[in-house]
């Protein structure tokens, strides 16, 4: 096989309904090697259906997933995935080490258990049974476990909900080390501002269909609106929301009105996704 | 990492003995935490044994009447546990979120399968083990070491096609349907198959059905093995036959599932 650059992830027309509801809807997603992808998107927009295409639990109705330029549903393929078990579904009368050694003996050259917990924080946790980890000890022993396979592709669903700020920025850590060794990582999260600090690339999923596609600073300046805040003479704080900020600042300061603390900000990526799926019906929420 | 270059010809599992080993050591130490489950799979065969067989002077009294007794109860044994524990069982881990994470590890359904079937083996025996004893202290049942040895071989060897069976079921059906398939499957089969009542008082059409069945093919192998009573010739055809079966069934039901079901 010539091993011309196959993409890490490779999704192309794919749909698949659960009975009625279509939850993917022709979909079509490339994730090249090295990449950081963020998905985000309302709950039941798509984004665990598209997961779990990718890491062969699931077939689609129509179109074809690729992992590495190999089907997911075939074990050889998923050599190379690692993937985080959901937060509440680890098993809970297992004790930590037991866990990553069981996951760890499905890959060819694991990370040693000890290494990989005392990367994890979680070194002093290895007897303790899952059942009596804290959130955030778990959610770290669910990332630890996508990563001790050494694998090439990582899956990271929510890898952070529910943590604090310093567990999060450990865990961004342990994903970013991940990612500059080379890793590809599509990652879902709530959070917009976790997407924000850890992708370089953004999809956009509701309704099953990918609304946005692009680098950050793209989906970002795609919302265009700068906002511009300021005092004005009279002491009342105005806010304003204008395509080019530039422009309106020049006008503001040639006009000659008195101002003071003139604040100009993008758009957050908050802002950004809010406008991206509000601009569709309101029944995204809803579902 | 040498992600782009990482040819298609590296892409292979763990050898399936290695992974069928870890499967199991998963499996059994998850069963074995949860000592109520194991437990109930002890008393249940022990506590039949000392309500239905040591009070019958007749049966306890005869050593081939009480060792195809124990014999009996002991396959019954296996085939609940194996039934309960994996058509259940099965349904009930499908429902559980650390699932979909399991089936997206890079291993088969094999080495899953062949570590659900040792451990249904293994906790076999455990219900096994106090009904031999029982068995020796309280009735007449007599095995040498040979017959002994022979019983044990048999009944893990008879209780493949249950727990095949069982995770049919359990990869077929959701937790709440599974129970009262099992309990349907369960009982007539133990009944036709002459784990309640000795085959021989069977009127022939209903000896005919028996043999037939799974279960009555292991009871007649288990016997034979323990007391030296011949099984009829097509014991082991039919018990090889309902294994084939099951081992398709099972396979169709592992592909077909998908986690969840959504409606």
């Amino acid at each position: 096989m010539s091993a011309v650059t196959v993409s890490a992830v490779e999704v192309s027309g794919v749909t698949r309904r659960f009975g009625d509801v279509v939850a993917l809807d022709d979909v079509t997603l490339e994730v090249g090697h090295g990449e950081l992808v963020g998905m985000l998107g309302p709950n039941g927009a798509g984004k665990s259906t598209l997961l779990s295409l990718v890491s062969g639990q699931r077939r689609p109705d129509a179109g074809v997933v690729r992992l590495a330029g190999r089907d997911p549903r075939d074990a050889r393929a998923r050599t190379v995935l690692g993937l985080t078990p959901q937060e509440t579904g680890l098993p809970a009368t297992l004790r930590v080490r037991e866990v990553v050694d069981f996951v760890g003996g499905h890959y060819p050259d694991p990370v040693p258990t000890d290494e990989l917990l005392e990367q994890f924080g979680l070194a002093d946790l290895g007897k303790r049974q899952t059942g009596s980890l804290s959130g955030g000890q778990k959610r770290r022993l669910a990332v630890a476990m996508s990563l001790v396979g050494r694998p090439s592709v990582v899956l990271l669903d929510e890898p952070t909900t529910g943590l604090d700020v310093s567990g999060r920025a450990a865990l961004w850590d342990a994903i970013r080390e991940y990612h500059a060794k080379g890793g590809t990582v599509l990652l879902t999260s709530h959070y917009l501002e976790e997407v924000q600090a850890l992708a370089e690339r953004v999809v956009v999923i509701d309704h099953g269909k990918v609304l946005a596609d692009d680098s950050l600073e793209t989906v970002l300046s795609r919302v265009g609106a700068r906002r511009v805040q300021l005092t004005d003479a009279t002491g009342t704080r105005q806010e304003h929301l204008v395509p080019d900020s530039d422009a309106f600042v020049r006008d503001l300061v040639a006009s000659g009105v008195e101002f003071r603390d003139l604040e100009i900000r993008g758009a957050s990526l908050e802002e950004a996704f809010g406008q991206l799926v509000n601009h569709e019906s309101t029944e995204g929420a809803v579902r | 990492m040498s992600a782009t270059t990482q040819n298609l010809t590296q892409a292979r599992t763990q050898p399936f003995l290695k992974l069928s080993w870890l499967h199991l050591k998963y499996q059994f130490l998850e069963t074995v935490r949860i000592p109520i489950a194991v437990l109930g799979n002890v008393l249940f065969p022990s506590l039949s044994m000392f309500f239905f067989v040591v009070p019958q002077t007749a049966v306890a009294g005869n050593p081939l009447f009480a060792t195809t007794a124990v014999a009996s109860l002991a396959l019954f044994a296996v085939c609940s546990a194996s039934l309960f524990t994996y058509g259940l069982g099965v349904a009930e881990d499908r429902q559980l979120p650390f699932y979909p994470f399991l089936r997206s590890l890079p291993a088969g359904p094999g080495p899953q399968m062949v570590a659900r079937v040792l451990n249904g083996g293994i906790f076999s025996l455990f219900g096994v083990l106090p009904l031999i004893i029982i068995g020796w202290l309280f009735t007449e049942a007599t095995v040498t070491p040979g017959q002994l040895l022979g019983g044990i071989g048999t009944i893990l060897a008879a209780s493949v096609p249950f727990v095949l069976l069982g995770m049919a079921i359990g990869y077929a059906l959701s937790a709440k349907a599974a129970l009262p398939v099992v309990q349907i499957i369960l009982f007539p089969l133990a009944f036709a198959g002459g784990l309640f009542l000795p085959p021989q008082m069977f009127p022939g059409w209903l000896d005919a059905i028996s043999m037939a069945t799974p279960t009555r093919a292991g009871r007649d192998l288990l016997v034979q093995a323990t007391t030296g009573a011949e099984a009829y010739a097509l014991a082991l055809p039919v018990l090889a036959g309902w294994t084939l079966l099951f081992i398709v069934l099972a396979i169709v039901a592992y592909r077909n599932d998908e986690g969840r079901r959504f409606r």
